[in-house]
């Protein structure tokens, strides 16, 4: 079963090839950088507002990013053909998908994980008492946002004004994770915090369902 | 060049056709490929070579016919057999270093002995020297190299090659024959796509023409390597 | 030609049939009286749409299994009527809401959930439009329909969850509202006649796309000579 090894080792070489430029990273960050501070024109951020429009300020901020970072995925892959080199050398398919989601989650965690004290400040709603479960949250609605863009992105790269494209294919696909995790982060942010365990197992099923999905029909999107 | 420790493997191409919606790229092709073969595929721009090799290789699926490949032991698994494969890309992440992208491949597809053989395939390629740089750096003959290398990892019974020669310098072009004369005199079999005659094409021990997706000559029905190649300026 | 005018009779024998039977057979409902009887159009259309829909997932799964380009003539042709289906609800929904409730709008759980759908198999055709080889565009599409259609049951259960977060109105028949027993026969007789339409302009849809599919066969062999 060479799944493993094979994911292990591509992870490896997409996390390599990220840390060195560090590019995807840095513009994620400054986008969503500068959402979060346009967005505090739109309404009046006192704590109590905060709490209540913050949380869905913070997930339309990190699709949009998603959207935007997930574009180079398949798409540096068409460069040198790297993508036939990567089909050529593994057994299994699902393996390139593998870890590159994975990677992407990865990446999407850190930014959101960096601009959490950001906000928080930024917007005057303390975040440490809650701070695990925000991580928790944060963590399967970025797995989601990671499984369906990286497969839609494999879909984008073979397509036209795919900038575009991207975008308009995984937003309406990821309403359940703005909406479920939205919610949760909203409880999670009220002045008496709470889990509701419902909105995190919509999120967890969405995950479970659309990796099974990815499995099965991976190895159909990476075909010529 | 070392030669490769495992036996040579035949290629069966039976009644491949594709289709690109109403356009036919291939009609209905076959060939068989004896183990050790080294064959030259001729044919002009739009022909079908590059498709047909990729079909070969197993990156394009065709939509109809078959793909096998088959040895002469009766024990090899020939069912899992993914033949080496150098195009025009280098097939090599210009980021990383070639020893990297070499490690890489050489990882995934569970070399024997890793180390060892890459250092030896860098070598033999002639890379040993520039085996920290990124590929970004390189030339178009050194990318080739890399691309060459990086076919060689898992020591295929079949080597594609399409159009290997385009953009190489004089040395490029020597270094390259040199190398598949190594291959072919070890046994590797050998399925390459060329324009015209060069120091390439006269390593071929067959020929092969495609026009308009059908294959129209072959050296071993009694046309000449002559015609088969030339054809291809006419 | 003949099966084809005979469909379109049935068809229009049917819808006359469902319509007369909404406005006059049905008995009035004690609140809202004429203006209940867009249900039985609105809910029933719903139905069909979401009936189309999966029609163009099982021709999604068939294409990507047998790669025979009827699937996915019969996909796209499912997913335009499916749409047209659902965009006809979105369009009486409000129609009915407006004198209800005053408002077009209330981001009801139902309706919200069919926007999103709405906006799915838009963006379906929208990939459809933006990949030029056939071969390519229906297997593209086929596999985001695949995605898609699988999504629709989470895009639900996680709006109405979130609905119950913050409760709302609901436009039309919240889980309380039972249908009378003739109001029910006149729905179920409502739906009937909606998926005769449905299937008759799939498969009309479907003509056209193979039609258009032989044209271009023709053309492209045209320009070989």
């Amino acid at each position: 079963m060479s799944l493993l090894p094979n994911t292990s080792v591509l992870l490896g070489k997409e996390l390599r090839t990220e840390f060195r430029s560090r590019e995807l990273l840095t513009t994620t960050i400054i986008f969503i950088l500068i959402v979060i501070v346009l967005f505090s024109f739109t309404f009046d951020p006192t704590s109590d507002e905060s709490r209540h429009f913050g949380s869905g300020l913070l997930w339309l901020a990190f699709l949009f990013a998603a959207s935007l970072m997930l574009q180079p995925c398949f798409l540096r892959e068409q460069h040198n053909d790297t993508l036939s080199a990567l089909r050529l050398s593994v057994s299994d398919p699902f393996a390139i998908f593998l870890a590159k989601l994975v990677a992407n989650t990865l990446f999407l965690l850190i930014t959101e994980l960096l601009l959490l004290p950001i906000f928080s400040a930024m917007y005057n709603v303390p975040v440490l008492p809650v701070l695990h479960w925000l991580a928790l949250v944060f963590f399967l609605g970025s797995l989601g946002i990671s499984i369906v863009g990286t497969a839609l992105s494999a879909i984008s790269a073979q397509a036209r004004m795919r900038e575009l494209l991207l975008p308009l294919l995984m937003l309406p696909l990821l309403t359940p994770i703005l909406v479920a995790s939205t919610e949760v982060t909203k409880s999670l942010l009220e002045r008496a915090p709470y889990v509701p365990w419902k909105g995190v197992g919509i999120v967890a099923v969405f995950d479970l369902v659309f990796l099974t999905v990815l499995w099965l029909f991976g190895e159909y999107l990476l075909e010529e | 060049m070392t030669p490769p420790t495992v036996s040579p493997a035949g290629l069966r191409l039976e009644n491949i056709e594709k289709r690109y919606g109403s356009l036919y790229a291939l009609r209905r092709v076959s060939l068989l490929v004896a183990p050790g073969d080294c064959v030259v595929l001729a044919g002009r721009n739009g022909s079908g070579k590059t498709t047909l090799l990729r079909i070969a290789a197993r990156l394009v699926r065709p939509t109809s016919g078959s793909v096998s490949f088959f040895s002469s032991e009766r024990d090899s698994d020939t069912e899992n057999v993914k033949p080496g494969y150098v195009a025009h890309a280098a097939m090599a992440y210009d980021e990383l270093t070639a020893e990297e992208n070499l490690r890489l491949f050489a990882r995934l597809q569970s070399t024997r002995q890793l180390e060892t053989r890459v250092d030896t395939l860098l070598s033999e390629v002639g890379l040993g020297e520039r085996r920290t740089s990124l590929v970004r750096t390189f030339s178009r003959g050194m990318r080739q190299r890399v691309a060459i290398a990086c076919a060689l990892l898992k020591e295929p019974g079949v080597l594609l090659l399409d159009e290997p020669a385009t953009g190489l310098d004089p040395q490029g072009v020597a270094w390259l024959a040199t190398t598949l004369r190594q291959l072919r005199d070890s046994g590797c079999t050998i399925i390459m796509s060329l324009h015209g005659e060069s120091e390439i094409s006269s390593l071929g021990t067959r020929a092969v023409r495609l026009e308009a997706g059908s294959l129209i000559a072959d050296t071993r029905t009694g046309a000449t390597f002559r015609t088969i190649l030339t054809f291809a300026d006419a | 030609m003949q099966k084809r005018a005979l469909g379109a009779a049935v068809v229009v024998v049917l819808m006359v049939a469902a319509a007369y039977a909404g406005f006059f057979i049905a008995p009035d409902e004690k609140t809202m009286h004429v203006l209940q009887r867009i249900f039985y159009f609105h809910a029933a259309t719903a139905w069909a749409g979401e009936t189309a829909f999966a029609v163009c997932f099982l021709a999604n799964l068939l294409y990507v299994w047998k790669r025979k380009e009827k699937w996915d003539w019969l996909g796209v042709s499912a997913a335009e009527v499916g749409l047209a289906c659902i965009t006809v609800v979105l369009i009486t929904g409000p129609i009915w809401a407006k004198p209800a409730w005053g408002i077009y709008w209330t981001w009801d759980a139902r309706l919200t959930s069919t926007l999103v759908l709405w906006l799915l198999y838009i963006s379906y055709l929208v990939l459809r439009t933006m990949v030029e080889e056939p071969d390519r565009r229906a297997l593209l599409s086929a596999l985001f329909g695949i995605f898609a259609f699988i999504d629709v049951p989470i895009v639900f259960g996680a709006i109405r969850w979130w609905r119950t977060q913050h409760p709302a109105p609901v436009i039309m028949g919240g889980p309380g509202a039972g249908l009378e027993p003739t109001m029910k026969k006149v729905f179920f007789f409502s739906v009937l006649a909606l998926h005769a339409l449905m299937a008759f302009l799939v498969a009309e849809r479907y003509r056209l796309e193979k039609l258009r599919a032989e044209v271009d066969v023709i053309r492209r062999e045209a320009e070989a000579v």
